[in-house]
């Protein structure tokens, strides 16, 4: 620890005197095209970010052009299916994030740990290559999987005490379920993401580390992880965002399952049946809003305890 | 560029863009702008000859329609197969609400394996002209209309409007596998007495065998409940109710419980390969709808049973009551009133229905009565089926119970979300009767109805 503080006010101080330096001649044409490489992002954010959000808080409190004040949030918080739908969303993001976030950064240190390249980058590209199929295709996968008659690891979910489809996606196991979907296809990407993290700790402190006699947990533990601390907050917040807005799996599994899956599993599902089943556009965007709040507060909460925007 | 001055351009091509985008979507653009109403009994799209009709059917259907591609070249057509709203999973209805908000993009025909869409597809929804075209308004002449049998048509009639044709009747009949009956030595069942008897025996002299399978959410309802005249789907005007303490509901839940207790029913889905594995030659008897013909029996990707061993038997009932009986689907094919070629929407819908190819290429007993007759004597004539063949289904056809309720949304949600867990994790249904109740109600609630 002493010898990570030690480096860090070394390097401000360095900073520092270099700073007045630097402030001589900004360079403008850098500015520009940083603007330049930005602006098409930005456009698109407003155009499929902002404005629907504004337009959904348009409707969630309107009702036919009028104002409706809260009704449509009461009608929603009245519905049968909400509470159910948060606690399925709840309890999913919580087995998510919590087994993501340990997984994640323990292959990523694992796989930092492998000393020969060709290992290193053979076992990178194989977590990576999940991510490659995409949301509805790797559901598609796993329909074979978690159906005990069709699957290769069928002596696995045997042992688990699943006979058949329908108790493999039974509404106990589907927070394990779906993880398990969601990580096969993400962790893959964020462990490479977490790789590079680990390249930008400066030899030097590890080497210091290694000398004063840490061992490869202890590095971990007291130096690795601390300096990924921005990277990890950023992969949590990304991981909520998507969590949140569970849609694809269940919505798959259900017509896969003829309904033993739940229609209305998850609060984006909901939202659908709302808008498309019930015609209650401004019921679903009222759910869609909630959402929005709870996310953006949560990600707040990760932001600043990360430290997701600080300099250093 | 001073960076203020950028700011303010910025902010106010947001609020621009933005108040264009409010305004323009603060309501839909409204429906048809052309043809009057006069012509077809409602306002027809602007028609241009020759343009191409999308047509939507699900994976059975698909070679009924390939079928009217080859025999009509001129007709321009493009194929897309979907689930079929399969298991009530709404998937029609969420696709044309889609295409409702964008306004533009309707297909021409679409084959639904479900016969409530009309409790929606005929009502006009959100400023958007209601999609299912009235058909006996001028679309599709009389003669035609009058070909269906009694009655096929009358799930999607509203207000003497034909919103949709039936493609087959799926009467319930009890399929029989004569050999193994003769085999064994056991009567035929005739009444639900008499079957839960057979299953009695079956369990105790031969185990293994089989009387059917319930893992399907359509068969619980359909199959057994509606054949057992339980009022637990009952739509009356706007108010739904469900009443699963009837004497017929309860027979028929003890009855279920009983069966699979003692493994003559079992729960694997009748579709499912492990069902195929399993007892493929192992069903005594099975009560299940007419297109279990093309669809199981005669399937050989599926039971594919041998010629002369299965035979279809009159429905079962209750002894000393009415003898009626279940009703499985049907399907749909619905036209849309945003089409821009009627014309080739009226040859297609009339090829499907009434062509010497629809009546060769059913799986079931055809809605439409020349057609019927065509399949049922090609069936009698190949000799496939044991026994009345022909009979067995032409009663079962005219004794449909009426007392099931037609209401916008399906039983199968609801049987698929509580019973079938249930039943995986090795729970009697009576167990679950109440929450089974209490996800009917609340689903017919969500829909709009009054709950009694």
């Amino acid at each position: 620890m002493a010898t990570a503080t030690a480096t860090a006010a070394d390097s401000r101080t360095v900073a520092g005197r270099r700073r007045p330096g630097r402030t001589k001649k900004p360079d403008r044409s850098q500015t520009r095209i940083g603007y330049a490489f930005s602006s098409g992002y930005a456009l698109l954010l407003v155009a499929f970010g902002l404005i629907p959000a504004v337009y959904a808080v348009y409707l969630a409190f309107t009702k036919n052009g009028s104002f409706a004040g809260l009704d449509n949030f009461v009608r929603v918080f009245g519905d049968y299916r909400f509470w159910p739908a948060v606690q399925h969303v709840a309890l999913f993001i919580l087995v998510w994030l919590v087994s993501m976030t340990l997984l994640v950064v323990l292959l990523a240190l694992l796989v930092h740990a492998v000393r020969s390249r060709w290992a290193s980058s053979a076992v990178r590209f194989l977590y990576y290559i999940p991510g490659a199929l995409a949301g509805a295709s790797s559901v598609m996968l796993w329909l074979f999987l978690l159906d005990p008659t069709v699957s290769p690891v069928a002596f696995v979910l045997r042992l688990l005490g699943q006979e058949t489809f329908v108790q493999t996606v039974s509404l106990e196991n589907l927070p394990i379920v779906f993880t398990l979907i969601a990580f096969w296809a993400g962790a893959g990407g964020w462990i490479i993401i977490m790789y590079g993290a680990l390249n930008n700790i400066p030899v030097e402190i590890m080497e210091a580390a290694r000398i004063d006699g840490a061992g490869p947990a202890q590095t971990a533990w007291h130096i690795q992880i601390p300096l990924m601390r921005k990277w990890i907050s950023y992969m949590v917040v990304m991981s909520l965002a998507a969590g949140t807005q569970l849609f694809v799996e269940p919505r798959v599994l259900s017509q896969a399952s003829k309904g033993v899956v739940p229609q209305e599993y998850s609060l984006n599902q909901l939202a659908y049946l709302f808008a498309f089943r019930q015609n209650d556009f401004n019921g679903s965007a009222a759910i869609s809003l909630l959402l929005l709040v709870v996310a953006a507060g949560l990600s707040a909460l990760f932001v600043f305890r990360g430290g997701l925007f600080e300099r250093d | 560029m001073k960076r203020k001055t950028l700011r303010h351009v910025a902010v106010t091509g947001i609020a621009a863009v933005g108040l264009a985008v409010l305004t323009a979507c603060s309501g839909p653009a409204s429906g048809g702008s052309g043809a009057s109403g006069s012509t077809y009994g409602f306002d027809a799209a602007a028609q241009e000859k020759g343009s191409k009709i999308t047509v939507w059917v699900d994976a059975a259907r698909e070679p009924i329609v390939k079928a009217f591609q080859a025999d009509n070249p001129n007709v321009p057509i493009s194929i897309e197969t979907y689930d079929g709203n399969a298991g009530g999973s709404g998937s029609f209805q969420t696709k044309i609400a889609l295409l409702d908000q964008s306004g533009e993009g309707w297909p021409d025909v679409v084959f639904s394996t479900q016969t409530n869409d009309a409790s929606w597809a005929a009502k006009e929804t959100n400023g958007v002209q209601a999609f299912a075209a009235p058909l006996n308004k001028g679309l599709l002449d009389d003669a035609f209309l009058k070909g269906f049998t009694a009655g096929a048509n009358d799930p999607m009639t509203v207000d003497g409007k034909v919103y949709g044709l039936r493609n087959d009747l799926a009467p319930v009949v009890l399929w029989c596998n004569q050999k193994l009956l003769d085999q064994f030595g056991y009567k035929v069942p005739t009444t639900w007495e008499e079957y839960q008897d057979l299953g009695v025996r079956l369990a105790a002299e031969h185990p293994g065998y089989i009387l059917g399978s319930i893992g399907d959410s359509f068969v619980g309802p359909y199959v057994y409940y509606w054949g057992a005249q339980a009022p637990i789907f009952q739509l009356s005007g706007n108010t739904f109710s469900s009443n699963f303490d009837d004497s017929k509901s309860k027979n028929m839940t003890s009855m279920l419980d009983s069966m699979v207790k003692n493994g003559t029913l079992v729960q694997d889905s009748v579709f499912s390969g492990s069902f195929v594995q399993k007892y493929a030659d192992k069903i005594v008897a099975m009560p299940g709808p007419a297109w279990y013909a093309g669809a199981l029996f005669q399937n050989p990707q599926s039971l594919n049973s041998p010629k002369g061993e299965i035979g279809a038997a009159v429905p079962l009932h209750w002894n000393g009551q009415d003898k009626v009986t279940g009703n499985v689907g049907g399907g749909v094919w619905y036209a849309s009133s945003h089409s821009k070629n009627l014309a080739a929407v009226s040859t297609l819908l009339k090829y499907v229905i009434s062509s010497d190819k629809a009546s060769s290429l059913a799986s079931g007993l055809p809605a439409y009565d020349a057609a019927a007759s065509k399949w049922l004597d090609t069936q009698a004539a190949s000799g496939y089926f044991a026994g009345d063949f022909k009979g067995a289904v032409q009663t079962a056809a005219s004794s449909v119970w009426k007392g099931w309720g037609f209401p916008s949304f399906s039983p199968e949600t609801a049987y698929a979300a509580v019973v079938v867990p249930a039943l995986a994790a090795g729970k009697p249904i009576a167990d679950v009767v109440p929450e089974w109740k209490k996800q009917i109600l609340n689903e017919a609630q969500v829909q709009g109805y009054t709950v009694k």
